[in-house]
C-alpha cells in the first residue's frame, strides 16, 4: 500500500494525469452532447435571470462625469459593400428602417422620422464579452415605440435585428432578442453616442441598445427589425452572428 | 511497510476529534485509524476541486481574451490598466486553443456547481457542527505566542502529531476559514457582478466593490489567491504523507501519527497500539 506511492511516483503522476485532463477537456468540449450539457448552464442563467429581474428592472445608468473618455468601438467598424459606401456618401438620406415579420402594419421609417419620434438618453455601461467596459451615454427611439406602430403578433416571441455589415463567413451581422427585452424601457435604436451622430464604427446611422446583455447584442448598422415566431431558419438558426459563427450564448446576460 | 513514517499531518481537516468524542478510560490509539472527514465534507471537497480546476483553467482562457486589468466603473484598451495577466499557455487553459466561446460554456456552467456545492457545504456545515467544532478559533489559540509558535513549526515543517494530528492548527484554520469564507464567496459575488442581467437584479455588490472594472479584478486576484492556496494544499499533503492524507479525503479515515516524543519506552500504555491495524477506531 503505502511502500508503492512513492512522492516521484505520485508528482509525475499527477503531471501525465493533468494532460490527460487537459486533452480530455478538450474532447469533451468537441463533443456535440457534453457542449449540449454545458449549455444548460446558459439555460439555467437565462431563467435565473428572468426570474428574479422585474420585467423592467433597469440596468444601472452613470452621471456625465462617469463616462469613459473614449467609448471604444469593437467588431465592424466599417461595413463593406457598395450599399453601405453609398448610404455613408449621402449622409444615410434614404436609410431606411423596415419593421415587419409577424406583425399587423409592417413599417418603413426614413432616418428623419425615427430622429423625430419620442427620444430617450441613457448612460449607461457597455459590457464586452471580452471583459473590458465603456460608459457613454445614448440617445435613441425606445423600440417599443416602432413595434407599437407595427403592431406585434401575439404569436411573435422574438425581434431580429438585421444589420448591413458582411461578416467574414459570407453571412451579414445579425442578432436577436425576446420580446421581454424587446420592450424594456431602456432598449432603443441608437442614433447618437455622447450627443453626437453615431460614428460609424458605433453603428452609423443605428444601432441596438439592449443594456441588460452584453455588447455583441448590441446590432449595430440597423436596416431591419423582424418579428419572429421561431429563430429557426433564420441564417444558422442560433439567434445571432457570433451565436452561428463561434458558439457563443444566445442569452447573453452573463 | 512503515506506515508510522507515512503519518504526519498537515492539511486535513478533522471531525468529531475534540477529546470529548473520545470514549473515557481509552486514549486516542496511536497509529488507529479514525474516522476524520465526515461524507458531506468528502464529497464537497472532491467536487470542488473539480468545478475550482475548470473554472480556473477556463477562467485562464476568458482571460487572454481581454488580458489587462483596471479599476473603477469602466475600462477599456484606451484607459488604464493596472496590471496586465500574462498570456495563459494551452496547457494551463480549457479549451487548450483559443476559442473564448466554450471556455465561457465551461466556466459558467461549473459555476453552478460552484456556487451550490458552497452553499450546501456551508447549510451542512452548519447544521453537522463542522464549522462550530473544527472551523472556531479559540482565543487561546490567538494568542501572539501560540500563533508564533506555529508559524516556527510551519517553517520547520514539524508537523502535528498524536492527538493534536486530529486538529487543525491555527494557521490551518485561519487558512480554510479566509478560502471558504472569504475567497470563495467573493469569487462568486465578484463573478456575479461582471453579468449586465445580473446587475440589474442587484447592484449594490458593484457599488461596494467601485464598478465592474474593479469586480473584474478582484475576481482575478481572488482567482490568484485560489490558485496559490491550491498548490500550498498540494505541497503540504505531499510532505505530511500523501497515502494518510489523500485516503483520508476518499474514505474519511486517518491514521493517527505517532508522538515524537512519546516513544513506547516512556509511554508503555500506548506501545500495544503502535502495531498498525490492529485498532481501527470509527468514532
Amino acid at each position: 500500500m503505502s511502500g508503492v506511492i512513492t512522492r516521484r511516483g505520485l508528482v509525475s503522476g499527477l503531471v501525465a494525469g493533468a494532460g490527460g485532463l487537459l486533452s480530455g477537456c478538450d474532447k469533451l468540449g468537441q463533443n456535440p452532447r457534453f457542449r449540449e450539457l454545458l449549455k444548460t448552464g446558459e439555460q439555467g442563467n437565462y431563467a435565473i435571470q428572468r426570474l428574479l429581474q422585474n420585467s423592467t428592472a433597469l440596468a444601472e445608468e452613470f452621471a456625465l462625469s462617469q463616462r469613459s473618455p473614449i467609448f471604444r468601438a469593437n467588431g465592424t467598424r466599417m461595413p463593406g459593400g457598395a450599399d453601405y459606401a453609398r448610404h455613408l456618401a449621402t449622409g444615410f438620406a434614404d436609410w431606411q428602417l423596415v419593421v415587419d415579420g409577424a406583425v399587423a402594419r409592417p413599417q418603413s421609417f426614413s432616418l428623419g422620422e425615427v430622429k423625430a419620434m419620442p427620444a430617450r438618453q441613457q448612460i449607461t455601461r457597455h459590457d464586452c464579452v471580452e471583459g473590458w467596459s465603456a460608459i457613454a451615454k445614448w440617445t435613441g427611439v425606445p423600440l417599443k415605440l416602432l413595434l407599437e406602430r407595427a403592431g406585434v403578433s401575439r404569436q411573435a416571441r422574438f425581434v431580429v435585428l438585421h444589420c448591413a455589415d458582411p461578416q467574414s463567413n459570407g453571412s451579414m451581422y445579425y442578432e436577436s432578442i425576446d420580446l421581454l427585452d424587446a420592450y424594456h424601457p431602456q432598449t432603443m435604436i441608437a442614433w447618437a453616442v455622447n450627443d453626437e451622430l453615431l460614428p460609424v464604427p458605433n453603428g452609423a446611422p443605428l444601432r441596438l441598445r439592449v443594456e441588460r446583455q452584453l455588447g455583441y447584442k448590441h446590432a449595430k448598422y440597423v436596416q431591419r427589425i423582424e418579428a419572429v415566431t421561431s429563430l429557426a431558419g433564420i441564417y444558422g438558426g442560433g439567434g445571432g452572428y457570433w451565436e452561428d459563427a463561434a458558439g457563443y450564448e444566445w442569452y447573453a446576460g452573463l | 511497510m512503515k506506515a508510522s513514517d507515512m503519518n504526519d499531518n498537515a492539511d486535513t481537516l478533522p471531525v468529531q476529534t475534540r477529546e470529548t468524542t473520545v470514549p473515557k478510560g481509552r486514549g486516542r490509539a496511536i497509529g488507529a485509524l479514525v474516522y476524520r472527514h465526515r461524507l458531506p465534507t468528502r464529497l464537497w471537497h472532491w467536487t470542488n476541486a473539480v468545478a475550482i480546476v475548470v473554472m480556473l483553467m477556463s477562467g485562464m482562457m476568458i482571460s487572454n481574451a481581454h488580458p489587462h486589468l483596471y479599476w473603477g466603473e469602466f475600462g477599456a484598451n484606451l484607459d488604464h490598466a493596472w496590471y496586465h495577466p500574462p498570456h495563459f499557455p494551452g496547457w494551463a487553459t480549457i479549451p487548450s486553443t483559443y476559442n473564448l466561446a466554450l471556455a465561457r460554456h465551461w466556466h459558467l456552467f461549473f459555476a453552478w456547481i460552484f456556487a451550490f456545492g458552497l452553499l450546501a457545504f456551508m447549510l451542512v456545515s452548519l447544521a453537522n457542527r463542522h464549522i462550530q467544532r473544527d472551523l472556531t478559533l479559540t482565543r487561546a489559540e490567538l494568542a501572539p505566542g501560540h500563533l508564533w509558535q506555529d508559524v516556527k513549526d510551519h517553517a520547520r515543517l514539524k508537523f502535528p502529531t498524536g492527538e493534536k494530528a486530529l486538529r487543525f492548527n491555527v494557521l490551518q484554520k485561519i487558512t480554510y476559514i479566509g478560502v471558504v469564507f472569504v475567497v470563495l464567496p467573493l469569487l462568486i459575488v465578484t463573478g456575479l457582478s461582471l453579468s449586465p442581467g445580473f446587475d440589474a437584479v442587484l447592484h449594490w455588490p458593484l457599488d461596494l466593490m467601485g464598478g465592474r472594472s474593479s469586480a473584474r479584478s478582484i475576481h482575478f486576484i481572488c482567482a490568484g489567491l485560489i490558485a496559490a492556496f491550491i498548490v500550498l494544499h498540494l505541497v503540504l499533503v505531499l510532505l505530511a504523507g500523501p497515502y494518510n492524507e489523500i485516503r483520508s479525503m476518499i474514505t474519511g479515515r486517518f491514521r493517527v501519527p505517532p508522538d515524537r516524543d512519546e516513544t513506547p519506552q516512556h509511554n508503555p500504555t500506548l506501545a500495544p497500539t503502535l502495531m498498525p491495524n490492529l485498532v481501527e477506531d470509527l468514532t
